[in-house]
This record gives structure tokens, C-alpha cells and sequence, in this order.
């Protein structure tokens, strides 16, 4: 391209965009550029001066990754002034910095102890005392010993533009300058856990993990999260079978590289309340069991009445257990299947149920309307990329359901139905604004959907979006926030009713009235056990949650960290997990045990491989197949549906710490909630009561 | 000598009135309107003409700062902001401005805002002006109810208000960009640069930043033309200058005098001369305390303008000349200018963050004789450590007295340590 601009780097010709930084040019041209506080996905500080190189004709030394290129600039990385420059500022670095990296959780991945190799000096000038700085309190995620903080103000800068809660900051002036939170408290925001990845030095590290392992003695796991629908990628980080601590891994459409604290911190919970051996429920008491005389149990409950068996998928399943079920059910002739617990009215075209637009196609949007959806709490990095999108301007939002802070500005419009009829009716004025932009999108989240009216209130939302021109061949403004990663998988198997079968709701009352004898839960926790009436019960999943107290029959599954699976994301993306761990005990691939069930039960399945089933699997759904790929879905078709109640949209997390059996799990998130308890403003008095 | 008939401010000692009806009568909004009839493209030009340098301390030609402010305007106001924040040490030039003069600086502001396109002014004044405040705020009164200010300003078909800002008292507020940041009521700290003011400034939009002396220079310019102003002092380092003299002088003053005159004639004729005479002279500061320090020997024969002094290594800053005889102990002032600079910090980048708190700590303790003699190099190199690599000038503020301190007097230092415990210790 002619507008390019030719930069000449130690020698080396490179041609750039122009507003390239220096800094990315010297890239480009594979020169090494040390830096602190540049970080390409924050704004430009340019104070902590490790990034100086010498410019042709500058007087002084040039922040490369503050200055943007000129045509035909020369720099230089390697001459004496840069490296004196650089040693300079490391130097300086250093000087009240405490070098106690043996006791430091950072040391080993420490920016400071690597570029300290790289232009540190071999030994102090400085004989004078270190400066000493109290320890800030921030909340159960977030470990500080500010005494090592070098004031890069990347968590500051990520607090403000990415999470968009401006609460850490710099207080004090020159050397007495310190980073804290002003008021001693949590950061209010989901996504907190990402200032310990940003910081360049051991200030900001993780509590849970303090102190209990070092990174070169960790199995490193490059995997996916299936806490929330966004299927952010992760790195789990294990020490023989236990998992010690989850990190985030870049992936530009999803999570770019940030990650949800209950991503991110959830890690204990996989290591406690695990369901480890069969149990078999006797004398009204959960006995442990082998995997034969469970079975035995369960075949003595089912075998020749496969009409009276049901069964549910929960939240955190993998597509190839999914489909094992289904086959199974299949093969007893049991129509009775539903993969949607919170009975969300969501079925039939992949773009009725799917996140159209794509993540990262949020940042062409120009504006967007969230329907019944807490983009927040439901999936926080998702409601970053929103914040992003918002942060370049020019992006009107608009939401009806629930107020919340969003993190970014929203017009609330309206609590529920009436709101989106009248803008169905053009009678209200966001309708325009849809109808004006080029690229408009609508967000129907899981709480517009798993009420009675849910399919109307869905037919409403695609219509408004045709309406609204955010369906044509280039673009799909219609969107599904799906608040489960199993979900999308489920759908795309089919794991709905058959003919003539029984979803969730009726399922339940089958099982209340009798008409249901049998209920397999796999992973289904968000049941209430008293909803089963006196149905027999049989859990697969890998906690003691909800499902396994009300079991009669437990069979303990693998969790997430535990299997090489595939997880299909609320954009139709499938991604595979890898196992970083076995299965504690007895516990087995989820697959297996469908498959050893089978046999039990007469029906035997016909795979005895993970390879063979998925063979079966991408039979019926082919895109499964090709992993981090997108299939276009096309346009979402308004279902046949009743007329909408006037009924307020409600809230689909409540808690967002305990969303699932892993989460409930977890002290940490336990001590999250009670953390958002106490920061919550207490209720004002009414002044009645004196 | 200035002759009394080319002198600006005719009443910086305040013998006069500060109001109104005293500044008119001393010339000062007198037709106005008429300058600037003649178009922003003549101010500028008349500025450009007179070679004046900014009177901050950087000396950079003002009639092209003022050039490069945006011809066409994009939408987005243009401001003048005036800096004020007058808190290099030995100077106090500003002050006398504003509390004898406010009516100059004033007019000075319109005719500048007019040449740059901008219908608003902001004085940023530093927090300790308490009074300097109050007078400038009478004279905007003022000038308002005579309708010198405001819509359609002095009669001349532009409508310009001016804010008189009061800041919080940190020293690093008076560079300009951290002045736009305090000013956006945002912690005083410097922006990165590029963008310039001139292009993103005070909220985004074209913004020149000027000291209080610039400013208030420019009417007498544009009504005497600026070959007046050039023709006085040196080619490069013309027209009129305020220098400030304190410290061992027999008396300390502010005075008007011409650029490049001799420091020690400055001195003598105006300050009433080093205290014990000339002879009893140690060193001078010729620029406010972040420039490097003269030697005597300099000093006898130096000139006071932005070249001369560069030739000899220091600068002509602010003009704020501070005299020490020989009773100084020279290495505690340095130590104690340090100091200042260690707590003006702002403590956005390392160099400075960290680095001032270092040098003045040595040079703490080489005031007491505790230090190695191998600390004077290291020194030295700490002070090139932090030159030039900081985001703005401070770094540099705090390196150069240091700096100099080294270069006279090293001799001194090595004196003073050998005489000082470490060394009895390691014999």
C-alpha cells in the first residue's frame, strides 16, 4: 500500500501503518523493546521509560511506546545512549524496589527479575534505605505488598478503561506516590482479577494462590473455561492432580486476554465437594458404591419402563457426554430429553439461539439493545468487549429489564414486555435509533427468555430485529446471551423432546405425579430436589451439589479440567478442552459412563472410543467438527408464539459467585460473595421505627 | 542601562494604582480595538518581529507558538491559557505583574486569544497567590465593567472572557501540560507529548500555554511595534526582560532591565552589589534554581540572555538571579534545592520518581562530609540518568543544579569528604 511509512530500525527497513507507535515498528523489525507499563491493550502511559531508544536527529532519548513514526525515521535499539538509558532506569527501578524475589509469588514470572537480567547492573549503587509502603487492602482476590510496586499505573489504567470502575488510582506525589484502591475495599467488578496478570511485579498477585506453588513446578494445561457461555481460553495450572491456579490465554475474538474472576479463581472448587466413587442411595442414606451395583440399580429401575424415564442436562457439560445421552435415550425410545434446566423457550434454527454478531463483532456495532440481560454478571468479559465498543463512541444502548450497572452508560427504557412492544410498534424513540444505524444489535438474555412467554417474547426480539435492519446478508445483529456452556452444544444435538416427549417443566410434573419413574440429572443441579417429587434419582456430575443430595444413585463424573472435550460457546464456537488432571477416584469421563450404562441396560451404544462417538457426533452436527470456527447460522426465524404477558423481565443471576456446582464449591467465591455483601450500602433505615 | 522610555512596566514596584483608571493613564488599554482591527496575521507577525522568547524559562519564540495554533477551526474552541504558577525558586517576577500590573497582562490576554482565535482565557494562578489572585480577579471586574472584557471585548467586534483559575500549590502545575490537567481538575500531572497543546489541549481542543511576562509584554509590543522590542538587547535575545535578584545582595529587587546586560552590572547597579562586595562573591544562580550555578569567574564577565548563558553552560531560566557570597556552604544549597525538587516530583516516571529522592540523599550526607569520594561520579551519573529521560522538564530541573554544583566545585566536595568521618574511618 502507498500510504505506508518506511522506518528504518537498526538497519533493518520495515513499513508500517501510519500512527504506528515506535515501539511496534521495532517489533515488526525483531527489535526487543523492554517495557513496564505499555500494554497494547491499555492506553499509552509512557512512565515507566524503559522504552527509550534513540531517534535520528531527537535530541533526546524518544518513549517508543508513546511516539508514533514519521516517514523515514531512523531509530536505533543498540547504541551506547539507549543502553545506558535503559540500565539508567532499571537502576532506578531497583533502588526501592525490595528484591525479595525468594519470597515473592511472582518470582519466575516477574518482568522486573527477567528484563533485571536482561540491563540490570550487577550490583547496587544505592546504599540508602528502600522505601517501605503499607499494604492496601483489596478484597479476597487481590494480594498486595505495595513495598514492590514500580507504579506503572497499568492497574490503574485497567480498572478505569477495561473494567470501568475507576476505583484504584494514585495517591502522594514523587517517591511517595502509591497505587490503592482510595477506601481499603474489593474492586466492584467482576473482572479484578486481571490486574495481577497486568502487573509487571510482585504488588499485585493472587490471594488464593499465595504462597502455594512456583511456576516452574506446574503442568501448564492450555484449555477452555466453561464458567459462564463465552468459552474464554485458559491455561490450568496443576501440580500432580490438583489444580492449583487458572490463568487467561489470549484469544483476540473471545476473551482477548482477560478473564472473569469466577473464571479465574474457581480453581478450588475443583478440588473440594468432588463425588470421587459411585454412592447408592439405602435406608434413605448415600452409601458408597461400585460402579457395578449402581448400575445394577439403575438397570433394576429402568429396564421395560424406558417410557417412564427422563432425563435432564445441566450447565457444564461437555457436547460428546450431550450426545452420548441422547444416544442412549435414543436407543431406550425414551422421548423425555431436555438440555434446558432453566427452561429457556429456545429450539429450532442455530440463529434463533445463537450470539450472531460474534464477540468481537460487537466492535462494529453501532448500536445495540439489551433485552432482559445482565451482560455484567452473565459474562463479564463479554460486557467488556460492550465497554470497548462503547469507550471508541458514537455507540447508543439502550436495555429493558432489570436496572444494573452495566459499567457503561445505558438508557433504561423499560422493565419488561410492554416496553418491547412499543418499540416493536415504532412508538418508541430507541426504535429509530435501531432502524438509523447501519450495524444495530439486539441482546435477548436468559431471563426475557425461560418465562412461559418466552417464545413470544423471542419471536418479538427477531422481529424487531428484521424490523430494525440488523438482518441482511452482511450483518447479524440478532443475538443469544446464553448464561450456560453446555447450552449451545445441547441445542445444536438436539437435546430437546422427541416426539410426543416432555421438556423440563413437564418433566418435573410428570415426576411429581408419577408419570415420570425415573429422572437421570446429568449435571442438572439447578433443580430443586422437592421438584422431583418422588421420582428415583440418578446424578451424574462431579460435585455434591444440589442433584447429588437429592440422588439415589450418584455415578461421579470428570469436571471441565478433567477430559479432552468439546464445548460449543454462546457464538456457535466449538472449542475442545484438554485434560489437565484425571478424574479423582472412581470418577469417570462423562461418555464412559453412558456407554457402560448402556450395556447394563440392553441398549448398548456403539462407540468405545471418544474418536468413535465424535465420528457419530459430527454426523449430526458437522460444525462441531471445526474446532474455533464459526459457522454463519443465518437468519433467525421468529417462532410460532402466543401473545406476550406484561410481566417484568427478572434477573438470571442472581449471585453471580454461585452460578454453578464448581462456583458453590469454591471458598473463594464464598468469600467474593460475602465481600460484595459487605460492600453493599446498607439498607437505609425508614426512620419509623424512632 | 534600559533607558526609562522603552521600560514596560512602568509600575511594578506599585508606587502607582493597580485599578483601572491608573493603568489607563499609564497607557494601558489604549485603543485596543484599533490592534486588533488590524487582523490576528499582524499580531502575530509583530510578535514574531520582536524576537521575544518566552519569558517561563524555556525561551522558546512566542510569536511562533502562537503560529501554531490551528488557522481553520475544526469546531472546537480555541483556548489561551496563562500560566500563572509562578513557583520557581528566586523567582517573583509574576507576582508583581499581577498585583501591579494586571491590567497589562489583561489586555495582553485579549490581543494574544484574538491573534489565536480563542474567545476564552484561563489565568492559572499558584495556590499560595493568595492576594496576587484577589488583585487580578479586581482587574477583571474591572475590565469587565468597562467593557474591555466580555461580549464584544474593548469595542473591537471579538468576545473574550477570561477565568482566573486558583491552583492547589504544586510546583510540577507549572508545566504546561500538567497545568491543562490540573486545569481539567485532574491530578497535576504531565501528559506525553506529542499530541502538543497546540493541537490537543485543555479538553482536547487547540491550546497555547503562556507565561504571565510573555503575555503581558505583547500590548506595549504591538503599540510600539516590534522593532522596538527587537532593537533592544541582542539579536536572538531581544527587548526587555524582569529580573529577579535575591539572595546576598545589599539589596534585593525586581527590575526591568535590558536583555544581555552584564550579570555583574545587574547587580551592582541594581541590587546595590554583592553583600561585602564583589570580591566576596561565590557563585550565582543566574535562572531560577534549575539551572546550573556560575563560578565567580563566570560571573564577572558573563551577559544575562537565554545564549550567553547557554554558552556557559547554565541558563537564563526565569531570570531569577540568586547571589551567594562566601558564607554559603554551597553543597547543603544544592542539597537543599534537591530536596525541593525530590518533593515536587510528581512521581509519574522513574528517572524523577525515583532518582531526585537518591541524589538529594547523597548529597545530604556529602554536605555532612559522610560519603565516598567515588560518590561524586556516581552522582554525576545518576544526574545523566535522569537528564533527558523523563516525560518532562523536571527531571531535568532537578539534574542541572546538581550538575553544576559538580562541575565548579568539585574540588570543594573532595575537601569536605576528605575532612569527613568516612574517611578518618577507613585510615
Amino acid at each position: 500500500m502507498s500510504d505506508r511509512i518506511k522506518v528504518t530500525v537498526d538497519g533493518i527497513d520495515v513499513e508500517v501503518e501510519p500512527g504506528t507507535t515506535i515501539l511496534q515498528a521495532c517489533e515488526e523489525a525483531g527489535a526487543e523493546i523492554p517495557r513496564f507499563c505499555y500494554h497494547e491493550r491499555l492506553s499509552v502511559a509512557g512512565n515507566c521509560r524503559m522504552c527509550l531508544v534513540e531517534v535520528e536527529r531527537a535530541p533526546k532519548p524518544v518513549a517508543s511506546c508513546a511516539a508514533p513514526v514519521a516517514p523515514d525515521m531512523v531509530v536505533f535499539t543498540q547504541t551506547d545512549s539507549v543502553k545506558a538509558a535503559r540500565e539508567g532506569v532499571m537502576e532506578f527501578l531497583l533502588i526501592n524496589h525490595p528484591l525479595d524475589c525468594p519470597i515473592c509469588d511472582q518470582g519466575g514470572e516477574c518482568d522486573l527479575q527477567d528484563q533485571a537480567l536482561g540491563y540490570g547492573g550487577d550490583a547496587s549503587r544505592f546504599d540508602g534505605n528502600k522505601r517501605a509502603v503499607e499494604e492496601k487492602h483489596m478484597g479476597p482476590l487481590v494480594k498486595t505488598i505495595m513495598t514492590r510496586c514500580i507504579h506503572c499505573t497499568r492497574c490503574v489504567r485497567f480498572a478505569t478503561e477495561v473494567a470501568g470502575v475507576p476505583e484504584i488510582g494514585a495517591i502522594g506525589r514523587g517517591e511517595d506516590m502509591e497505587i490503592t484502591t482510595y477506601l481499603e475495599a474489593a474492586l466492584d467488578s467482576e473482572m479484578s482479577g486481571n490486574v495481577i496478570d497486568l502487573c509487571p511485579v510482585g504488588a499485585l498477585t493472587s490471594k488464593p494462590y499465595a504462597y502455594t506453588a512456583r511456576p516452574w513446578e506446574l503442568k501448564k494445561t492450555e484449555t477452555i473455561d466453561v464458567m459462564d457461555a463465552v468459552g474464554s481460553s485458559i491455561r490450568v495450572d496443576t501440580r500432580g492432580r490438583e489444580a492449583m491456579r487458572i490463568m487467561p490465554r489470549n484469544h483476540d475474538d473471545v476473551n482477548e486476554e482477560w478473564l472473569s474472576d469466577k473464571s479465574r479463581f474457581v480453581w478450588d472448587g475443583l478440588n473440594t465437594q468432588r463425588l470421587d466413587t459411585p454412592y447408592v442411595r439405602r435406608d434413605g442414606k448415600l452409601a458408597a458404591s461400585t460402579w457395578n451395583d449402581a448400575f445394577a440399580v439403575i438397570a433394576e429401575k429402568i429396564n421395560g419402563k424406558a417410557d417412564k424415564l427422563a432425563a435432564i442436562a445441566g450447565d457444564l457439560v461437555c457436547a460428546e457426554g450431550q450426545f452420548a445421552l441422547k444416544s442412549l435415550m435414543d436407543n431406550l425410545g425414551s422421548p423425555h430429553l431436555d438440555c434446558r434446566q432453566d427452561g429457556a423457550k429456545l429450539s429450532g434454527p442455530r440463529a434463533n439461539y445463537l450470539f450472531n454478531t460474534t464477540i468481537a463483532g460487537i466492535e462494529e456495532a453501532d448500536a445495540l439493545l439489551i433485552i432482559g440481560a445482565n451482560p455484567r454478571v452473565e459474562a463479564p468479559v463479554l460486557n467488556s468487549r460492550i465497554r470497548k465498543r462503547f469507550m471508541m463512541g458514537q455507540f447508543p444502548i439502550a436495555m429493558i429489564g432489570a436496572p444494573a450497572d452495566l459499567t457503561y452508560d445505558v438508557s433504561h427504557i423499560g422493565a419488561g414486555t410492554d416496553t418491547l412492544a412499543d418499540l416493536l410498534a415504532g412508538q418508541h424513540g430507541f426504535a429509530d435509533v435501531l432502524k438509523n444505524a447501519e450495524r444495530p444489535m439486539i441482546l435477548v438474555g436468559q431471563a426475557a427468555l425461560t418465562r412461559d412467554d418466552g417464545d413470544a417474547v423471542l419471536a418479538a426480539a427477531i422481529q424487531l430485529a428484521e424490523n430494525s435492519g440488523a438482518i441482511s446478508p452482511t450483518w447479524n445483529g440478532f443475538n443469544v446471551l446464553h448464561l450456560a456452556a453446555a447450552r449451545v452444544a445441547g441445542l445444536d444435538l438436539g437435546l430437546l423432546p422427541g416426539e410426543g416427549g416432555k421438556d423440563t417443566a413437564g418433566i418435573l410434573q410428570a415426576a411429581k405425579s408419577g408419570d415420570v419413574e425415573t429422572v437421570i440429572l446429568y449435571g442438572a443441579d439447578e433443580i430443586a430436589g422437592a421438584a422431583l417429587g418422588e421420582a428415583f434419582v440418578v446424578y451424574i456430575g462431579s460435585h455434591g451439589d444440589r442433584g447429588a443430595h437429592r440422588a439415589d444413585v450418584i455415578l461421579p463424573s470428570a469436571a471441565y479440567t478433567e477430559k479432552q472435550a468439546i464445548y460449543v460457546n454462546t457464538e456457535g464456537r466449538p472449542q475442545m478442552t484438554e485434560r489437565a488432571a484425571f478424574p479423582p477416584g472412581e470418577a469417570r469421563e462423562d461418555w464412559k459412563i453412558f456407554r457402560a450404562l448402556s450395556d447394563h441396560l440392553a441398549v448398548t451404544l456403539d462407540f468405545d472410543t471418544v474418536e468413535a462417538l465424535r465420528v457419530k457426533m459430527f454426523a449430526v452436527a458437522p460444525h462441531l467438527a471445526q474446532l474455533d470456527h464459526i459457522e454463519p447460522a443465518g437468519a433467525p426465524q421468529a417462532p410460532e408464539g402466543g401473545a406476550m404477558t406484561s410481566d417484568a423481565f427478572g434477573v438470571a443471576v442472581e449471585d453471580f459467585y454461585f452460578t454453578n456446582p464448581i462456583a458453590r464449591a469454591s471458598a473463594t467465591m464464598a468469600a467474593c460473595a460475602k465481600a460484595k455483601g459487605e460492600r453493599a450500602p446498607a439498607k437505609q433505615g425508614t426512620g419509623s421505627h424512632g | 542601562m534600559l533607558r526609562d522610555e522603552d521600560r514596560i512596566f512602568t509600575n511594578i514596584y506599585g508606587f502607582e494604582g493597580a485599578d483601572l483608571k491608573a493603568a489607563k493613564a499609564r497607557g494601558d488599554w489604549q485603543a485596543t480595538a484599533d490592534l486588533i482591527k488590524k487582523g490576528s496575521d499582524w499580531v502575530i507577525d509583530e510578535v514574531k518581529a520582536s524576537g521575544l522568547r518566552g519569558r517561563g524559562g524555556a525561551g522558546f519564540p512566542t510569536g511562533l507558538k502562537w503560529s501554531f495554533m490551528p488557522k481553520e477551526n475544526d469546531g472546537r474552541p480555541h483556548y489561551l491559557v496563562v500560566n500563572a504558577d509562578e513557583s520557581e525558586p528566586g523567582t517573583c517576577k509574576d507576582r508583581d505583574i499581577m498585583r501591579h500590573e494586571p491590567h497589562k497582562l489583561l489586555e495582553g490576554c485579549l490581543l494574544a486569544g484574538f491573534a489565536m482565535g480563542a474567545h476564552a482565557c484561563y489565568i492559572y494562578v499558584r495556590g499560595e497567590f493568595i492576594r496576587e489572585r484577589e488583585a487580578l480577579q479586581r482587574a477583571v471586574d474591572e475590565a469587565y465593567a468597562d467593557g474591555l472584557l466580555g461580549k464584544n471585548a474593548a469595542g473591537s467586534g471579538w468576545d473574550y472572557d477570561i477565568y482566573v483559575h486558583h491552583g492547589a500549590g504544586a510546583y510540577i502545575c507549572g508545566e504546561e501540560t500538567a497545568l491543562i490537567e490540573s486545569l481539567e481538575g485532574k491530578k497535576g500531572m504531565p501528559r506525553l507529548k506529542p499530541p502538543f497543546p497546540a493541537n490537543m489541549g485543555l479538553y482536547g481542543c487547540p491550546t497555547t500555554v503562556n507565561n504571565v511576562e510573555s503575555i503581558a509584554v505583547a500590548p506595549t509590543i504591538c503599540r510600539r511595534g516590534g522593532a522596538w522590542f527587537a532593537g533592544l538587547g541582542r539579536e536572538g535575545n531581544s527587548g526587555t526582560k524582569l529580573f529577579c535578584i535575591s539572595g546576598h545582595v545589599n539589596n534585593p529587587c525586581n527590575v526591568e532591565e535590558e536583555m544581555g546586560i552584564p550579570l555583574k552590572e545587574l547587580i551592582e547597579k541594581h541590587a546595590g552589589g554583592v553583600r561585602g562586595g564583589w570580591d566576596n562573591l561565590l557563585a550565582v544562580i543566574p535562572g531560577g534554581s534549575s539551572v546550573p550555578l556560575l563560578p565567580k569567574e563566570i560571573c564577572d564577565t558573563v551577559l544575562m540572555d537565554f545564549d550567553s548563558l547557554k554558552e556557559v553552560q547554565s541558563g537564563l531560566g526565569t531570570a531569577a538571579v540568586i547571589v551567594m557570597d562566601k558564607s554559603t556552604d554551597i553543597i547543603k544549597a544544592i542539597a537543599r534545592i534537591s530536596h525541593f525538587y525530590k518533593h515536587e516530583s510528581c512521581g509519574q516516571c522513574t528517572p524523577c520518581r525515583e532518582g531526585t529522592g537518591w541524589m538529594w540523599r547523597v548529597l545530604e550526607r556529602m554536605a555532612a562530609g559522610r560519603a565516598q569520594p567515588k560518590e561524586i561520579d556516581m552522582l554525576l551519573q545518576v544526574t545523566k540518568q535522569i537528564e533527558g529521560h523523563t516525560i518532562c522538564a523536571l527531571g531535568d530541573a532537578a539534574a542541572w543544579p546538581v550538575q553544576g554544583l559538580i562541575r565548579h566545585f568539585r574540588p570543594l566536595i573532595e575537601e569536605r569528604l576528605a575532612a569527613g568521618p568516612m574517611q578518618e574511618a577507613a585510615e
